[in-house]
Parts: C-alpha cells; sequence; structure tokens
C-alpha cells in the first residue's frame, strides 16, 4: 500500500498567551484509499493537527511528507499549489462563496489550477455535482441552498481537482443526523469506489466507529 | 502561478455584487478627475491668455541705448591719480545719442543668427497731440506694421484698421483707444500731433489700437518707421530699439547678455522684464495643482475605506480561497484589479465629465474691454491633461488598493475557519 500522507515527530508550540506544547511528536501514515477519523476531547489538538497536515499552518517542527515527499519548509506559494492539486477540504461550516453560483463555486479551485480547459473543467464539475446528486442545483446561488446542500457542494469543490485525499474538520458536526448520514455515505463511497484517501476529524463517535481506522488524541498525543 | 481570468472573474464579481458601493467608490474618483480636469484647463487657458496678452506682443529681448553714467569716470584714467582715492560727485549721465549705432547691419546680422525669429527695427519718440489749445503727452512708435503682426501678433490689438492700411498710408497713424476717446475722434479724421521740438505734423487715423492696458491705449500711437523717421527730422538710419524674437523663449537671458557684451548696446530679455509675470503664472498653476491633487487624494482614501470594508466581509471568502489552494498573492491581486478597475472606470468618466465641463465653459460669453480679442472663457484644450488625470486615477487607486489587498494577503486563513 502506498503512503498518501506521512507525519514525522510533529511538534507544535502555541507561543500565546503562554508557552504551550499542543502537539507531543505526532507520528502516523495514511495510505491510499484509507478513510481514517481522528477523535478527541476538545482541546485536545486534533484541529491543529489537521491544519498542519492541511499545509495552511506550517509553524511547527517536524517533517510531513505528502505522496511520499517532503513539503516541510516549502514556500507558501508552492504549497498553495500544492493544496490546490493535492488535498481537498471540508469544513464544519460550508464556506461557499456566498455570491457565486454552485457549479462556480466547485469549478473555482480546477480553473485556479488551470490544467484544463474551461469546458473540461465544467463537465467534470457537473459530474462531481452528479455524484452528489445535487447537479439540479447547480445554477442556484450558493447563498440559496440549504445546509445539508452546501456541505455537498462543499464536498464537490473538494473533489474537483481529483486530490490525493480529502481533509475534513468536523464536516458533520453541523448537519442533523439525516444529512451527515448522507455525508458518511458519500464518504464511504468515495473512498471505496475511488479508493480516495480521507482524514476526517470528528466529535462523532457513531461516524468514527464506521470508518476504517481510528487515530485517538489526548493531550497532544496519539493514544491509539 | 497566476491565473488573471479567475482573478479577474472573482473581483467582477464583487465588485457587481457590491454595485452601489463600487459606483460610490468610483464616482469619487469621477468627480476628482473630473474637478482636476476642468480646473487645470480652465486654469492654464486663463495662464495661457494673461501670458499671451503679455508675453506675444513684448519682444523676447528688447535693444536700445540706455542713458546711464560711465562706468569708469573720466579721472580714473589719469595716470598720476592711479594710487589714490577720487571721489566725484554728482555724477551725471553721459550724453549719447539715442539711436543704435550702425543699426541697419546690425538688424540684418541677428536676423541671419538660427535662433533669431525676427528682428525688427522701431523709431520711439516722445509726443504731443494736439486738440485745439490742448496739448496731450503721448508716445509715437514707428514700425513696420506688417513684421510687427507676423512676430508680435500686433493685429489683435487693432480694433478697427489692419497693419496692412498703416503700411500702405505713408503718414495714417494707429491711434490709441484712449487718446482716440478723449480727442473723439473716429477711423478717417485727421489728428495734429507735435514733436518735442515742436514742429506740427497732421496724420490721417486709418486705425485704432488697442492693447487692453488702459495707461498704455491714452498715450501710444503708431506710425511707419519712415514716417517716424521723417517726423523727427532723421536719416533712415536712426533706430532707437530693435526688438528680437527668438525660436526659443529660454535662450533670450544668454543671448542678450551676449549682445551687451558684444555691441555695448542695453538689451533686455523678456524674462529680467517680466520677472513678475512669471511668477504669477507659477502659482496659479501650484494653485491648480494643489487643488486638483487634493480632490485625488480625498478620493483615493475613499476606495480605501470601501476596500478595507469589503475585505472584513469577505474574510470568510479570503479564507476559503486561501484553503482551496489560491496563494496570497492571488487574493491580494483579486482586491488590486477591484481597486484598478474602480480606477479605471472612475478615471476614464471623470475625464468625459471634464472634457464636457470644459466645452460647456469655452461656450460661456465672456467679454472684456481688456481683452478686445477674447469672446468665451478661455480654456487650454491639451491632451496632456487627460494622460495626466488618468495617470493619477491609477496610481492613486493603486495605493489605496495596495493596503487593504497587502492586508487580505497576510490573513491566516486557519484563524478564520477556526474562529467561526
Amino acid at each position: 500500500m502506498n503512503t498518501v500522507l506521512e507525519a514525522k515527530h510533529i511538534n507544535k508550540y502555541f507561543k500565546k498567551p503562554v508557552l504551550f506544547h499542543v502537539l507531543k511528536d505526532i507520528n502516523f501514515k495514511i495510505n491510499r484509499g484509507e478513510f481514517t477519523s481522528i477523535m478527541g476531547k476538545s482541546g485536545c489538538g486534533k484541529s491543529t493537527l489537521l491544519y498542519i497536515l492541511s499545509t495552511m499552518d506550517t509553524d511547527y517542527e517536524g517533517q510531513l511528507f505528502l505522496n511520499n515527499q517532503l513539503i516541510t519548509g516549502d514556500k507558501r506559494d508552492q504549497l498553495s499549489y500544492l493544496r490546490n492539486k493535492h488535498i481537498g477540504f471540508v469544513f464544519q461550516f460550508h464556506y461557499l462563496l456566498s455570491e457565486f453560483s454552485v457549479l462556480e463555486n466547485v469549478m473555482l479551485p480546477a480553473k485556479k489550477l488551470g490544467e484544463k480547459s474551461l469546458k473540461e473543467i465544467e463537465h467534470d464539475g457537473i459530474q462531481k455535482l452528479k455524484i452528489l446528486n445535487i447537479e439540479h442545483l447547480a445554477k442556484k446561488r450558493a447563498s440559496q441552498i440549504s445546509g445539508g446542500e452546501k456541505q455537498r457542494v462543499a464536498i464537490a469543490r473538494a473533489l474537483i481537482n481529483s486530490p490525493s485525499i480529502i481533509m475534513g474538520d468536523e464536516p458533520t458536526g453541523n448537519l442533523d443526523s439525516h444529512n451527515s448520514d448522507n455525508v458518511f455515505r458519500i464518504f464511504k463511497q468515495l473512498s471505496e469506489e475511488q479508493n480516495l484517501s480521507l482524514l476526517i476529524v470528528t466529535h462523532d463517535e457513531d461516524f468514527a466507529k464506521r470508518t476504517d481506522r481510528i487515530i485517538t488524541m489526548e493531550d497532544g498525543r496519539i493514544i491509539s | 502561478m497566476l491565473n488573471w481570468k479567475v482573478i479577474l472573474n472573482i473581483a467582477k464579481t464583487h465588485l457587481l455584487t457590491k454595485l452601489k458601493q463600487t459606483a460610490i467608490a468610483a464616482l469619487g474618483v469621477t468627480f476628482g478627475i473630473a474637478a482636476y480636469i476642468t480646473l487645470v484647463s480652465f486654469m492654464t487657458g486663463l495662464n495661457k491668455m494673461l501670458d499671451d496678452l503679455m508675453l506675444n506682443q513684448t519682444p523676447h529681448i528688447r535693444i536700445y541705448n540706455e542713458i546711464e553714467p560711465s562706468d569708469p569716470q573720466p579721472v580714473s584714467l589719469y595716470d598720476k591719480f592711479e594710487n589714490s582715492l577720487n571721489i566725484v560727485h554728482s555724477i551725471k549721465p553721459k550724453l549719447t545719442q539715442k539711436k543704435i549705432h550702425n543699426a541697419l547691419p546690425f538688424i540684418k546680422y541677428l536676423n541671419e543668427d538660427k535662433n533669431v525669429k525676427g528682428a525688427i527695427p522701431q523709431v520711439k519718440t516722445q509726443i504731443f497731440y494736439i486738440a485745439g489749445s490742448i496739448e496731450i503727452a503721448g508716445n509715437l512708435t514707428g514700425i513696420i506694421p506688417t513684421e510687427e503682426a507676423r512676430l508680435f501678433n500686433f493685429r489683435d490689438y487693432i480694433t478697427i484698421g489692419s497693419p496692412e492700411k498703416l503700411q500702405n498710408t505713408d503718414n495714417g497713424i494707429l491711434l490709441g483707444a484712449g487718446i482716440a476717446s478723449k480727442m473723439s475722434l473716429d477711423v478717417g479724421d485727421r489728428i495734429q500731433i507735435s514733436t518735442i521740438k515742436g514742429d506740427v505734423f497732421p496724420l490721417k487715423i486709418v486705425g485704432i489700437y488697442q492693447s487692453g492696458v488702459a495707461d498704455i491705449d491714452a498715450i501710444q500711437s503708431f506710425v511707419n518707421l519712415k514716417t517716424a523717421q521723417r517726423i523727427l527730422g532723421e536719416a533712415e538710419n536712426y533706430i532707437t530699439d530693435i526688438n528680437v524674437k527668438l525660436h526659443d523663449l529660454d535662450k533670450a537671458f544668454l543671448m542678450s547678455k551676449k549682445i551687451e557684451q558684444q555691441f555695448g548696446l542695453t538689451a533686455i530679455d523678456i524674462k529680467t522684464a517680466n520677472a513678475q509675470f512669471e511668477t504669477g503664472t507659477t502659482i496659479r498653476n501650484l494653485i491648480t495643482y494643489a487643488v486638483s491633487i487634493t480632490l485625488l487624494i480625498v478620493a483615493g482614501f475613499g476606495i480605501y475605506n470601501i476596500l478595507n470594508m469589503l475585505i472584513y466581509e469577505k474574510m470568510n471568502d479570503i479564507a476559503i480561497l486561501k484553503a482551496t489552494g489560491f496563494s496570497g498573492k492571488d487574493v491580494q491581486y483579486i482586491f488590486m484589479s477591484q481597486a484598478i478597475i474602480i480606477g479605471i472606470v472612475g478615471g476614464l468618466l471623470g475625464l468625459l465629465i471634464g472634457f464636457v465641463f470644459t466645452n460647456i465653459i469655452n461656450t460661456i460669453p465672456f467679454r472684456t474691454e481688456a481683452l478686445p480679442t477674447i469672446e468665451t472663457y478661455p480654456i487650454n484644450f491639451n491632451g496632456w491633461f487627460y494622460v495626466i488625470g488618468i495617470t493619477f486615477a491609477m496610481i492613486s487607486t493603486f495605493f489605496a488598493g495596495y493596503l487593504p489587498s497587502q492586508k487580505a494577503k497576510k490573513i491566516d486563513p486557519v484563524k478564520i475557519i477556526r474562529g467561526q
């Protein structure tokens, strides 16, 4: 099995208001097609870890490998590019650009990547919306759809550049049980059918139990 | 990795969804630029008019014989007093002839100089205008009318008649408007003048001269050069002044100094003679630019404010753009391009409004005794003002956009996403 994401000896300190050791020597690997969840109490550092893994937070010690390449210490522009191409994001809050249509929101990261023509991107975008059963919303403004639908649009956006891994920061945290079940099934399907790696931070124990692997954190350490 | 299409598309969407704010920001620039164009065109138009009033009829270099005391007094030439201190009381000016020595070859020499557009002779003298028993003091200048018209816009100051008419009438006189009204004379009438020596000559009025300066119009009249020489009883080489017009006004000072040294004459250049005039022009320009720049800076602050607010509103958008792979630079360019679009649109609109305004002002009637040739308010239509206007609009919006966009660039997406 090839490794998608690997963390070696990750340490992170918060310097304000007082020096605080948030993450203590984190080591783990995520393989292709693996559906992993991170659990832990509030404040144990799981979100902090996720943002380091996402390359958005660069203020840490240790080494981070994406597709077996060291990305620690890369320039911000390079990291932006990696994030654009290899990492898909789903947040607790849906974070769509409310002035753009659903389809435009989905297409945006691909347009930024600029590897495909506009027609291909549009085709891809509709394809992704179809996978998530929301293609009928394509022309609607992002501000006009419901919360569950928004989260599915966000997942479609995360998929648009066919990333190596999808990361989620409590993607179901803000949804009712029906919608969160829906989101879980979509994730499961993606991991099984498209061999996509997933790394989801969650509080929801039912959600976590149904994933392939649970990483449990406590006080900045991985305990299982 | 820049993708301008995407960046501009996002910028466009931001601007269009906040159309009201965009319009207000753009209008700020529009008013600034329109005011600048109107002000600067109008002010420089006025300046140019005033300059023309003074400078066009003024020779670039005026050459004449000055009445002055000799610099080395005779006593200093005497060897025996060489080592003593000589004090001469009540020095009197030296008696010299008023005419310029060897004037005709000298004029020919000046006209051959490639810097000189033209050098023409004048005979200046004091006379009296005679009306019955009343004598009114005045100045009479003998000129070559067609040459004066060619070099010094003489035609603009003749309200009735023409330079040609004076040229062709041997005993004609071009009478100052002030004298004409004082003596109730009109074109076609005859006037008698008397020289200082007492000789009386009848002359025929062929035209009326009005410079716009009342004091001059009340004393000044013109006749042909030869007529003036005849009135004074002098020969054809009697010339008191030579007026020189150069191709380049800036060379006047050096050339006047050269002439003074080379020929021992007094040569006054236009800048020395009209120094206070230059100062007035400079200060008026300064005021124009100060006001315009203030207007544009105010407009710039408007843009700064609106973009700042926009960035606060769009915090989430910025975070999500960054999370999905837009770099800080991309985000910065999104906001910069918004500022610049506002600048271009507002600026162009401002140029248009400024152009319309100046055209309207240009048709407003403006008649004054002092300026016989002016009929409407003067406007200086100069393409450079438009170039400067749009450039300044771009620069000020660039800076107004730069600071907020720099902030957007530095926003940490993690803080925004986690902070919610």
